[in-house]
Order: structure tokens, then C-alpha cells, then sequence
């Protein structure tokens, strides 16, 4: 039993941790919401005027908006295939019997440690680059002709470079889930004749269906956010290619100054991580009562 | 019963598994080789993979010209000094979440990872004023401030996660033969704790060595961690492979090498506990 005494203890020991949060969150909360009711330039200070709700129309009515959203939903959309797809095939591989399993668990989940700057940056340089990438040689070698990723097909390259660094996090979390799949039941199934695609698609996949939602929504909390990747290959080009929310809040507020609409646009933004985070609380809520 | 495994059967999972293994790997594997290359190995067509001279080369231009340990320090610093701070933020609120838990911890767990959903975009605006009007930008201890906070819920949670594990049969144990509060965090639950409060703080220093939004996004050049050092190299530096190469795996190593030792933990710290 707590005692009184314990409680208010515990109390105090929680309010520091629950003030800052708290601050965290109101406070630039507050501020954005606000900003984006106002015209308010970082190049015309002292200017600000309350103007309704015209960032948000002028936001919502820019042609880069709907580039940004699309390319938003690709790029989540994109990264989820693969990895999902790919992470529930590696995990089925990875959780059979081999030699070295030690060392290629270790290869596999590298990427996931490379700072998003530096895979980037790897991969648009030293793979991507139409003259002196590994791609373009191998292309070469049987007598393609080298093709410029970033600018040709830039959100798939980015896609795929986003991709390489979640795979790795995809295939960690099925194949703990994998592992913790009662052998006996396989086994049960496969004596009453069973063949492997049932089994899979039986008892496999369902028993894998609670860690596939928790990556997809995880995974989708982070990517709506993706940014260094598209700083440091393409800038969001050419044009709007590339440009997702994120980097087009960043580039409406801190390159065009325009603080106001990108407040809107980071309303939007907020707007939209949350319908993702309700699903991804209730899940997470969920496992908290058993 | 196990399962009887054919050796063909074992060999040819081998197979794969390697091929795809070293295939996921190459990319870090071909940074690492061309970083002890000379710039013209590193664009020579075709490329070798070990059959070049050597050379560390590289490694002292990349030190010497960018100030490459500046940015380390900063790394280190940052990284280091947020997961610390917000352990001890974070440790005494997990506690007392899960040792005295009252009718409203659960909602109170569920709100802090809530402000984990925030999209940084959301917040950037307001955070990048205040900090341009209270001198915090391109400092370290905004830096500092800033990871702390975005991981505190992370950080809260995984220690929940490790203190609800531990019997509170002892604690109740160590309470009825008199032990304080204090006594009981000190000579009870401090021993028991310390694997739980080490891969959280293991977990969290890689999380905040590779944000790369708002380190990017604070700093210009001196506060500058290596994220963003290195996405100095975009252009037209990029182009110099094998420094390029260099400073990349400088920038990765220590946390590959931390990240191999936590990836048991990394499941749980990065699912909050749903999937173990």
C-alpha cells in the first residue's frame, strides 16, 4: 500500500518531468498557432498585423501545397512498402537457423546507426552520381547509359535512401516479434499437413500483425518529418519535386522569412502527425493494461 | 522438440542471409574503403575495393582543415549532456510512476508520448525566434535544451518500461524493515535499476548524435555537431570522395559501435514497450 506520505513524495518526483513537457508543448504551440494568424515578416519587423485567416488560404491555394502534401504521402508511403515488405522477408530469413546469424544481425541493422546527413550524402555521392557513382559504373559496365537519379527520378532515390535506414529498424522489430512466435504451434500445423504458405499466412502473419501496425505507425510519426535527407541531396527540387511539408515550412519560414504562413503550415503539419498518433496511442494504450 | 534442420537446408539460409547481410552493409563498407583512399582512387573507373595503397591521408586532412574536432566535441557534448539531463529529469518521474502508481499515471505516461507525436515543423518557428532573441542559437546549450526535451518522453517511458519489471515484493520488503525513501532508491532499487538507466542512456546518446533536424536547423558553424558539419560537404566538398568518406566514418563509428551493443534494447526503447 502507498501511504499518504509516498504519494505526495511521488507527486514531486513526477512535476518536474511534467512541467517541461508541458512547457514544451504550449508554449511554441501557442506561438505557432498564433503566428499564423498574423502577416508577419522576419524581414519587416515591427510590422506584424493580425490578418484572419489569409495564410491559411494563401498556404492552402499554393501550388507547392499540394506538391508538398503528395510528395508527403509518397515519400511515407514509399519507405512503408519497402520496409514492411522487405523487413517481413528478412525477419522470416534471419529467423532460421545459419551460420554466423551474430554477424549478419550486426550487418543488417547498421544503417539504422548512419546519421541521416551522412547516408545521404553517401548514397547521392558515391552510388547516385551519373559520373562517378558506383551505379553509373555498373551501368556502364553493361553498356547502359548512367542515369541521374536526383535529377531524373529524385523522390524514388530519396525513397530508396530513407528506406535503407528504416529497413534495418523494420527487421529488428518483426523478427523479435518472429522469435517470440510458440514454435510448437508451427510445428503442430505442419504435421497436420500444413504447407508453408499457409502456415505463413495462418499463424505467421497474424502473429506478426500487432508488430507490422506498431512499425507502420512509428515509422509514419518519423517520415512525415523526413528532412536532412532532402536538404542535403536535392533542396526540394528541382522544382517542388521533393519538397515535402516539413521542408516546405522550413522553406517558407527560415528562407522566405514568411513567418506567418509557415505557421499555417505547421498547424497543418500538426494536424496531420496527429490522426496518425491517435491510431499509434491507442495501440501503445493498449499494452499498457495487459 | 526443435525442429531437425538439413545442412543444405542450413547452407542455403546461409547463403542468403549473407548475401543480403554484406548487400544492406555495402554501403556503409564502401564509405569505409574509400575513406583510406587518395581522391583518385575514389572516382577511378573501375573502382577497386581493396587492391589501392592505403592511406590515412584523408583522416588528417578532414582533422586539420574543418575543425572536425570542434564538431565532435560538440557531438559529444550535446548528445551526452541531453540524455544526462534528462535521465535525471526522467528517473525520479518513472519511479514514481511505476512504484506508486495512482489513477492517473496511465494518462499521464500516455500525454508525455503525445508530445513525442509533435512534428518538429510544428514547433520550429517559435523555438528558432526564442532562441534567436534569448542568444541560444548555434550555442550548445540550446542544443542541449532542445534534445532534451524532444527525447524526455522516450527517455521516461523506457524507464517505466525497466522499473515496472522489478519485484515490488523487495521494495515492500526494505519498507517494513525501515528503510527511508531515500535508503530504499539508494541500497534496493539503485542496483536493480542500473542495467535499465544504462541502455536508456545508451539508446538515447545514438537518438540524439543523429538528429538532424534541429541541430541542423539551431546551429551555423559553432555549435555546429557533426550532423550538420557533414551536411557542409553537400556541395561542392561532396565531390571530394575519399575526405567525404573520411569525416562520414568518423561521424558513424562510435555509434555503430554503441548501436551493436544496444540492439537488444533498441526494440523496446523505440516501440514504448509494445513490442519486447
Amino acid at each position: 500500500m502507498a501511504t499518504q506520505h509516498s504519494k505526495s513524495a511521488a507527486r514531486f518526483m513526477i512535476s518536474p518531468a511534467v512541467l517541461l513537457l508541458l512547457g514544451w508543448m504550449l508554449i511554441p504551440l501557442s506561438l505557432t498557432l498564433y503566428f499564423s494568424f498574423l502577416r508577419y515578416n522576419l524581414l519587416m519587423p515591427g510590422t506584424e498585423e493580425w490578418a484572419g485567416l489569409l495564410n491559411y488560404r494563401f498556404f492552402l491555394t499554393d501550388p507547392a501545397f499540394f506538391d508538398a502534401i503528395w510528395n508527403t504521402l509518397l515519400l511515407v508511403g514509399g519507405v512503408l512498402v519497402i520496409t514492411v515488405v522487405g523487413g517481413v522477408l528478412l525477419a522470416l530469413l534471419l529467423d532460421q537457423p545459419f551460420w554466423g546469424q551474430g554477424i549478419v544481425r550486426i550487418l543488417v541493422i547498421a544503417p539504422f546507426f548512419v546519421m541521416p546527413t551522412v547516408s545521404a550524402l553517401v548514397w547521392k555521392n558515391m552510388f547516385m552520381n551519373p559520373v562517378n557513382g558506383l551505379f553509373a559504373f555498373l551501368a556502364k559496365a553493361v553498356g547502359l547509359e548512367p542515369f541521374d537519379f536526383l535529377a531524373h527520378a529524385p523522390l524514388s532515390s530519396i525513397i530508396l535512401i530513407v528506406a535503407w535506414g528504416w529497413l534495418p529498424f523494420a527487421t529488428l522489430i518483426l523478427l523479435t516479434a518472429l522469435q517470440s512466435l510458440d514454435s510448437e504451434q508451427l510445428e503442430a500445423a505442419e504435421m497436420d499437413g500444413a504447407s508453408w504458405m499457409s502456415r505463413f499466412f495462418y499463424i505467421m502473419l497474424p502473429h506478426l500483425a500487432r508488430a507490422i501496425t506498431v512499425v507502420i505507425l512509428i515509422q509514419t510519426i518519423f517520415l512525415l518529418s523526413v528532412f536532412a535527407e532532402i536538404l542535403v541531396t536535392t533542396n526540394g527540387g528541382p522544382g517542388t519535386a521533393t519538397t515535402n511539408l516539413t521542408f516546405l515550412v522550413y522553406a517558407q519560414s527560415l528562407l522566405q522569412f514568411d513567418v506567418g504562413a509557415g505557421s499555417a503550415g505547421g498547424v497543418v503539419a500538426i494536424i496531420l502527425a496527429n490522426i496518425v498518433a491517435i491510431f499509434l496511442m491507442r495501440m501503445i494504450g493498449k499494452n499498457l493494461d495487459a | 522438440m526443435a525442429r531437425a534442420v538439413t545442412p543444405a537446408h542450413k547452407a542455403t539460409v546461409t547463403f542468403f542471409a549473407w548475401a543480403i547481410g554484406l548487400l544492406i552493409f555495402f554501403p556503409i563498407l564502401w564509405t569505409i574503403l574509400t575513406s583510406f583512399k587518395t581522391e583518385a582512387e575514389a572516382i577511378a573507373s573501375p573502382p577497386s575495393f581493396v587492391g589501392f595503397d592505403w592511406t590515412l591521408e584523408n583522416y588528417s586532412t578532414v582533422m586539420e582543415r574543418s575543425n572536425y574536432f570542434l564538431h565532435f566535441l560538440n557531438s559529444v557534448v550535446i548528445s551526452v549532456g541531453s540524455t544526462l539531463i534528462g535521465l535525471l529529469i526522467a528517473i525520479p518521474a518513472a519511479w514514481s510512476m511505476a512504484f506508486v502508481p495512482g489513477k492517473r499515471t496511465k494518462d499521464v505516461l500516455m500525454w508525455m508520448l503525445s508530445t513525442k507525436m509533435l512534428p518538429p515543423v510544428g514547433v520550429l518557428i517559435p523555438i528558432y525566434l526564442i532562441f534567436r532573441d534569448t542568444g541560444l542559437l548555434d550555442t550548445r546549450t540550446g542544443l542541449v535544451i532542445v534534445l532534451t526535451l524532444i527525447n524526455l518522453p522516450i527517455i521516461v517511458w523506457m524507464l517505466y518500461t525497466y522499473f515496472k519489471e522489478i519485484p515490488v515484493d523487495i521494495l515492500e520488503a526494505a519498507r517494513m524493515d525501515g528503510a527511508s525513501l531515500r535508503a530504499e532508491i539508494i541500497y534496493v532499487l539503485t542496483p536493480m535499476a542500473v542495467p535499465g538507466i544504462a541502455s536508456t542512456l545508451l539508446l538515447n546518446i545514438i537518438l540524439a548524435w543523429n538528429e538532424a533536424f534541429w541541430t541542423l536547423n539551431l546551429t551555423a558553424a559553432k555549435a555546429a555537431p557533426l550532423t550538420a558539419f557533414i551536411a557542409s560537404y553537400s556541395s561542392p566538398e561532396g565531390l571530394f570522395y575519399a575526405k567525404l568518406s573520411a569525416a562520414s566514418t568518423m561521424a558513424i563509428a562510435p555509434i555503430l559501435v554503441m548501436g551493436w551493443f544496444s540492439q537488444k534494447q533498441l526494440v523496446r526503447g523505440l516501440t514504448f514497450g509494445a513490442v519486447k
